[in-house]
């Protein structure tokens, strides 16, 4: 176990800029998710602290050491696959077994590691099998297995569940959770699923086009995103964005005018920005009220969908295409074609500038 | 029977007819070698498609010549020599040109291919010196030399399509588990190009087997020469007479081991030659 500290780190594949100057700090025992959209360098980012690909400038800490010119057997790293990446003509004993034995350790060292891997994983019946004779979730833990015998300091999963059916996927996530609880290891993580990323990671580390977004814990991310991107990103079903321009702002909260809302008094501080500027306002699903329409106040609803515990009801917004989500606790007295007022709780409402970074909270509102 | 019933048979009966066509024009050759091989030189002239007896005399006749055993020895030799120099060139040379990117590689792989166009016949005085220069003239080394010279392109080729097939991640997974690159391929490639390299495998066999003119060109004494060139060289009492019988029962010995390792691996090699043409 050990911690990896990241410094300005770069990594450019002839002209493209993959991984640009970041800087992160994965402490000992952490369960660290990186997540984003495809593209985004979560998948190299990894891959350059597994030592997969070389660091093009940067440096790279695991624990105390710098291993940016270490090979990766050398570094202390295990590594899950997205396909597993099981040598198919291996039983699971060899395939667990097979770095042991590189490493020329001892038969009994060997045989002990194995098993008692085996062990936590529940392996101990399958490890005579072939893994075309095993099912996805059990290749799934063949994997982690190989990659935990060699008892690594940090364990690195490559989106592990994306071949996995959906349900298999919700079982396999528990199993991680809890495997992490178990052995307290460093644990590294990349998924482009916010929901993954959400139910299992200690810190989030959301990347967007090679840099840091923001990092995170769950909660955090959640009620406090520092840009519209992260508020988009996470949660489901997304955010509600509206425009909102600015009436007055000064340190203690500012004053906004949404098409079709209304004026709005919120406890963000706007104090730095011009009058009149044109904001973006952010809401959650669960943080909107739905009320009789009255005025310009009024929303036509296009689509109700029943999920049995909840409901979400779709609005056409004033501005733009994207329709606006209302989610409420099932049963719900909204229903098709119905005109309804929105009412924002002003306590979860967010605001974005131009640049799209979140205004602060105002202070003395955020104390009291 | 209607017309339609009618067609249909007449289109079955030639079909069938057209396999037989197809099945005597390319076993009889042999199938008559067998029959003339089997029987005494007495009757070698007259026209039998049936054996009425069988004799031996005439595989007893090569197999008591030392010459002849001698022969088969070295085409032995000489064969597995190089099926397994060009496997182990050919495996290391495709984890290169597979699996490393470098500058060049392309331009690397076309000069290979274009190697085994050359003709035997343009390279033969040219090979002829070398061997010289080496002093591997009338010696099986020099036979070795010039046959992997001519199945090494081959052998690279199908290698090369089948190792870049194998998924990258096996590969880095095999990295994470800190194998070097030999490791990699001996432990991990291998296993999994096993279909590939039987195929590869025997067509370089097949073709160092059955080569003639290196064979005849590279060797000067009867006890440095292959199967091949050894039964060419098989001479009867005098000059008017060619000694058929031992002929064929020399041709039979040297083809029954061919036709049995085909039929063997004959589905290895159709998959191991297909791969990759269509996604399986």
């Amino acid at each position: 176990m050990a911690s990896v500290t990241l410094e300005k780190l770069n990594k450019t594949f002839g002209h493209d800029h993959i991984i640009k100057n970041v800087d992160l700090q994965v402490g000992d025992g952490e369960f660290v998710v990186f997540v984003g959209p495809s593209g985004c360098g979560k998948s190299t980012l990894l891959r350059l602290i597994a030592g997969l690909e070389s660091i093009s400038d940067g440096e790279l800490r695991i624990g105390d050491d710098v291993v940016n010119d270490l090979p990766p057997r050398e570094r202390g790293v295990g590594m899950v696959f997205q396909s597993y990446a099981l040598y198919p003509h291996m039983t699971v004993y060899e395939n667990m077994a097979f770095g042991l034995k590189l490493a020329k350790m001892a038969k009994e060292t060997v045989d002990d590691r194995v098993m008692a891997t085996a062990r936590i994983l529940q392996l101990e019946e399958l490890l005579h099998r072939k893994p075309k004779e095993l099912s996805g979730g059990q290749r799934q833990r063949v994997a982690m297995g190989r990659a935990m015998a060699r008892e690594p300091r940090i364990l690195l999963f490559d989106e592990p569940l994306s071949n996995l059916d959906a349900s298999l996927r919700v079982q396999m996530r528990n199993e991680i959770a809890r495997l992490h609880h178990r052995l307290g290891s460093t644990m590294i993580y990349v998924t482009h699923d916010q929901v993954e990323a959400m139910t299992l990671a200690d810190k989030i580390v959301v990347l967007r086009d090679g840099r840091i977004e923001q990092v995170g814990s769950p909660q955090t991310l959640y009620l406090q995103p520092a840009t519209k991107f992260v508020a988009g990103f996470i949660g489901s079903p997304t955010m509600n964005f509206m425009p909102a321009e600015l009436l007055d702002g000064t340190q203690e909260g500012c004053r906004v005018r949404t098409p079709g809302i209304g004026e709005l008094s919120l406890p963000q501080d706007a104090s730095g920005k011009h009058v009149g500027v044109d904001l973006s306002l952010g809401v959650r699903p669960e943080h909107l009220r739905l009320a009789e329409a009255e005025g310009e106040n009024s929303f036509e609803i296009v689509n109700v969908e029943y999920l049995g515990n909840e409901v979400y009801v779709y609005l056409e917004p004033k501005v733009g295409d994207t329709l606006l989500i209302h989610r409420s606790e099932a049963p719900s007295r909204w229903s098709l074609g119905q005109r309804v007022a929105l009412v924002p709780d002003l306590e979860h409402v967010h605001l974005f500038d131009t640049e799209d970074q979140a205004l602060e909270i105002a202070k003395r509102r955020r104390a009291a | 029977m209607n017309q339609y019933q009618l067609t249909k048979l007449a289109k079955r009966v030639g079909f069938y007819a057209l396999i037989a066509v197809v099945m005597v024009y390319a076993i009889f050759p042999f199938y008559y070698a067998v029959i003339t091989s089997l029987k005494p030189s007495s009757e070698l002239f007259r026209v039998d498609f049936w054996l009425s007896t069988v004799d031996f005399g005439n595989y007893v006749q090569i197999f008591t010549q030392k010459s002849f055993v001698r022969a088969i020895a070295n085409s032995i030799i000489v064969s597995l020599s190089v099926v397994f120099i060009a496997l182990l060139l050919g495996i290391t040379a495709s984890y290169a040109l597979g699996r490393v990117r470098f500058r060049g590689r392309t331009t690397v792989l076309l000069v290979i291919l274009g190697v085994s166009m050359f003709p035997q016949v343009a390279v033969l005085s040219g090979l002829f010196e070398v061997i010289r220069g080496l002093g591997l003239y009338n010696n099986p080394a020099g036979l070795i030399l010039s046959y992997t010279i001519f199945t090494l392109p081959f052998t690279v080729w199908v290698l090369t399509t089948f190792m870049k097939q194998l998924p990258m991640e096996l590969e880095e997974a095999a990295i994470m588990d800190g194998a070097t690159p030999w490791v990699t391929i001996t432990k991990v490639f291998l296993p999994l190009m096993w279909p590939a390299m039987a195929t590869t495998g025997l067509l370089a066999f097949i073709a160092a087997w059955n080569e003639f003119l290196f064979a005849l060109t590279f060797t000067l004494t009867d006890d440095q020469r292959t199967v091949p060139v050894a039964i060419a060289l098989i001479s009867g009492g005098s000059q008017h007479e060619l000694p058929w019988g031992p002929i064929m029962a020399a041709s039979v010995t040297v083809t029954v081991p061919l036709v049995i390792l085909v039929m063997v691996f004959q589905r290895r090699i159709v998959s191991g030659l297909t791969a990759g043409a269509v996604k399986g």
